[in-house]
């Protein structure tokens, strides 16, 4: 902004509060829910400030979990979340990287088709292909494995795409210098492409983080097992099988630590996150 | 220390012939340049000795070994390209050292070579420097490095000043003339800058169409163009070249604008045929001349002021072919002026005008 009126600068001040009142009530809400017993969460007007009881719902949350939803630990259930989001992010990138990488820079029959073929699987979400999909993971014997949550995700066209985007930019006479070099195609890619693409990485691994971190329908699905469950769909099902009263304060507590992850993940990869996006130093 | 043979070296792309047959023998310790218009195949040919181009037909050797079907990194080569394709996540000592890493070169051994190349280079305080912090002469500078780090048998050099500021260009130029002569290194260097074509190699190569049209030292070049095309293509301004009829017992040349010339050396044989004329702007004097030099005589119609020369634009006769000649100094004339000018006899060349080819 090239203007400095004052009341400009408070409008824009207001606007942005009112935004982040708007963001930020629904996570107050859960807060404050996570630190009162169950009882007060059971009486009219609900609370709008904290309560005592938040390290007693974070023990009793983290170490038991909810004994009327077969009482699995939510601390268990964030490890099972993270081993999967980290499995499908980890996953994504060395697959997307390979392949983009053969795409790229070598020469083979069909190569196009091979192209075609991944650019078609954007047609076809894990939602689109669930129940065959399902068949082939309970025929292999992955049900109730993070095999079997995390490999079915782990192709991605998209991450494909912008990896090959990334290398197309790698001018031609880099490749050719390393040639003169003596380097063959894997030491290319290790030494110059990787370092290269370092900060898409990143911000890559955060977005895929997060995707995994939040699959809900596929967890579901192959999961019976209560050990194997991950956060997010254990909240839905804490909800659902309470066969006495909805423990709010304990599912609200969980809530809150299932948002805790990504945002850590967030925080810390921020600047190459923004990075990655935008810079074009090549 | 190697010599390069290349032996009826062809590249084709698909159906499309970019190097027509090549024959070369570049000495021992030599410094060769290849110049010609854009599009003519100086990168191919230079890419094909590097073996980062497949050679379609023909053999190509460096040393004593046959190369075709050997890795760049196998040829004992290096290459200088013209954006320096520098790796950008590596500093200027590990660009360097990228390429003896790989051939597992002992740590010292390579340190030892960086730290001498970056001697000569005058790169010392830059070595820890990412390449985005350096200047273009720099980055052209480390660019060189990489290529003296490996003590290679044959340098290749591909435009590699064309990204340079002219007075860098200058500094740069001299420079690389030096490190050639000092190291002893055989090379090839491509280049479409006039001045480099003229004075950096021991033998300029000009190529058209992929056919070098003619191989020698850049005087010979320069002072007995083997063709009409490196006639046009060697010199700024270019040649003068005008149509004319050489008569039947090959002493004299009629131009297009009637005027004649008698030869001072007869062509006998050749006669009774369509020639092109051609004579170096440079070549044309307004003073001077004696009894044995050829006169003309121009009406001016534009003058350029160079303040060390002036060039003078302008027609043979009322309506004739148009001539530039380059006069020493700055001069007062006008258009519509007439000039007489003379050359000497020794400076005029003449080329078969079906083949191209010089007579005489
Ligand atoms: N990969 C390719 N496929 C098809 N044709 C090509 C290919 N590379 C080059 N050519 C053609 O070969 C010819 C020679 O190209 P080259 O790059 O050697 O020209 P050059 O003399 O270096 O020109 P410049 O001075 O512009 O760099 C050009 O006509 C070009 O179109
Ligand atoms: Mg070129």
């Amino acid at each position: 902004m090239i203007e400095h009126r004052p009341i400009i600068t408070v409008l824009a001040h207001l606007t942005l509060i009112l935004g982040i009142a708007i963001v930020a009530f629904p996570i107050w809400v859960t807060f404050v829910a996570a630190s009162h017993d169950a009882v007060r969460m059971t009486q009219v007007p609900l609370p709008m400030w904290p309560g005592d009881q938040f390290f007693v719902n974070l023990n009793k949350a983290m170490f038991e979990g909810i004994a009327g939803a077969g009482g699995i630990p939510v601390g268990m259930m964030m490890l099972n979340s993270l081993v999967v989001a980290l499995m499908i992010a980890t996953g994504k990138i060395v697959i997307s990287l390979l392949s983009a990488f053969a795409i790229v820079y070598f020469k083979f029959p069909f190569r196009m088709g091979f192209f075609w073929m991944i650019f078609l699987t954007l047609m076809l979400p894990v939602e689109v292909r669930i129940l065959p999909t399902f068949e082939v993971v309970a025929n292999l014997g992955m049900l109730n494995s993070f095999w079997g949550l995390s490999i079915p995700l782990i192709a991605s066209a998209t991450a494909t795409f912008m990896f090959r985007q990334v290398f197309l930019t790698v001018p031609d006479e880099m490749l050719e210098a390393a040639r003169v070099d003596g380097a063959g195609p894997m030491r290319f890619f290790w030494d110059i492409l990787l370092p290269l693409s370092r900060t898409n990485i990143a911000a890559l691994f955060v977005i895929l983080f997060i995707y995994g971190w939040n699959q809900y329908l596929w967890p579901l699905l192959i999961t019976t097992d209560a050990s194997m469950f991950t956060v997010v769909m254990g909240i839905k099902q804490m909800l659902e099988s309470a066969e006495q009263t909805t423990e709010w304060h304990l599912i609200m507590m969980t809530t809150l630590l299932a948002m805790l992850p990504p945002v850590v993940v967030v925080l810390t990869m921020q600047r190459m996150f923004v990075k990655g996006l935008t810079e074009t130093d090549k | 220390m190697a010599e390069i043979i290349l032996d009826g070296v062809r590249k084709s792309y698909g159906k499309v012939e970019v190097i027509k047959g090549v024959d070369w023998k570049i000495n021992d310790g030599e410094f060769v340049v290849i110049v010609g218009p854009s599009g003519c195949g100086k990168s191919t040919l230079l890419r094909m000795i590097a073996g980062l181009e497949a050679i379609t037909q023909g053999e190509i050797s460096i040393g004593d070994t046959v190369v075709n079907e050997l890795e760049p990194s196998e040829r004992n080569i290096a290459m200088v390209f013209q954006n320096y394709a520098l790796y950008p996540h590596m500093s200027v000592y590990q660009n360097m050292a990228y390429g003896l890493k790989i051939k597992k070169i002992p740590k010292d051994e390579i340190d030892k070579r960086v730290q001498r190349a970056a001697e000569i280079l005058e790169l010392e305080e830059y070595l820890d420097r990412p390449p985005r912090q350096l200047s273009g002469g720099q980055r052209q500078r480390v660019a060189m490095g990489r290529a003296i780090v490996r003590q290679p048998a044959v340098f290749l050099f591909d435009e590699p000043l064309s990204n340079l500021d002219a007075k860098l260009r200058v500094q740069m130029r001299l420079e690389i003339k030096k490190l050639q002569e000092d190291l002893g290194i055989t090379s090839v260097y491509v280049t479409h800058d006039q001045v480099e074509a003229m004075t950096l190699g021991h033998r300029l190569a000009v190529l058209n169409g992929g056919v070098v049209e003619q191989l020698g030292t850049p005087i010979e070049v320069y002072e007995k163009p083997a063709t009409v095309f490196v006639a046009g293509f060697i010199g700024s301004p270019s040649m003068n070249l005008l149509d004319a009829e050489l008569d039947d017992k090959g002493g004299a040349v009629t131009l297009a604008g009637g005027a004649k010339i008698s030869l001072p050396e007869p062509l006998g044989a050749q006669g009774g045929r369509s020639v092109t004329f051609g004579v170096r702007p440079e070549h044309l004097k307004d003073i001077g001349g004696d009894a044995n030099s050829l006169r003309l005589s121009l009406n001016v119609r534009v003058i350029e002021q160079l303040g060390a020369d002036t060039l003078v634009h302008g027609t043979l006769g009322e309506n004739g072919t148009e001539l530039v000649a380059r006069l020493e100094g700055i001069r007062a004339m006008a258009p519509g002026d007439v000039l007489d000018l003379n050359m000497a006899a020794k400076s005029i060349h003449l080329f078969d005008s079906k083949t191209g080819r010089r007579l005489g």
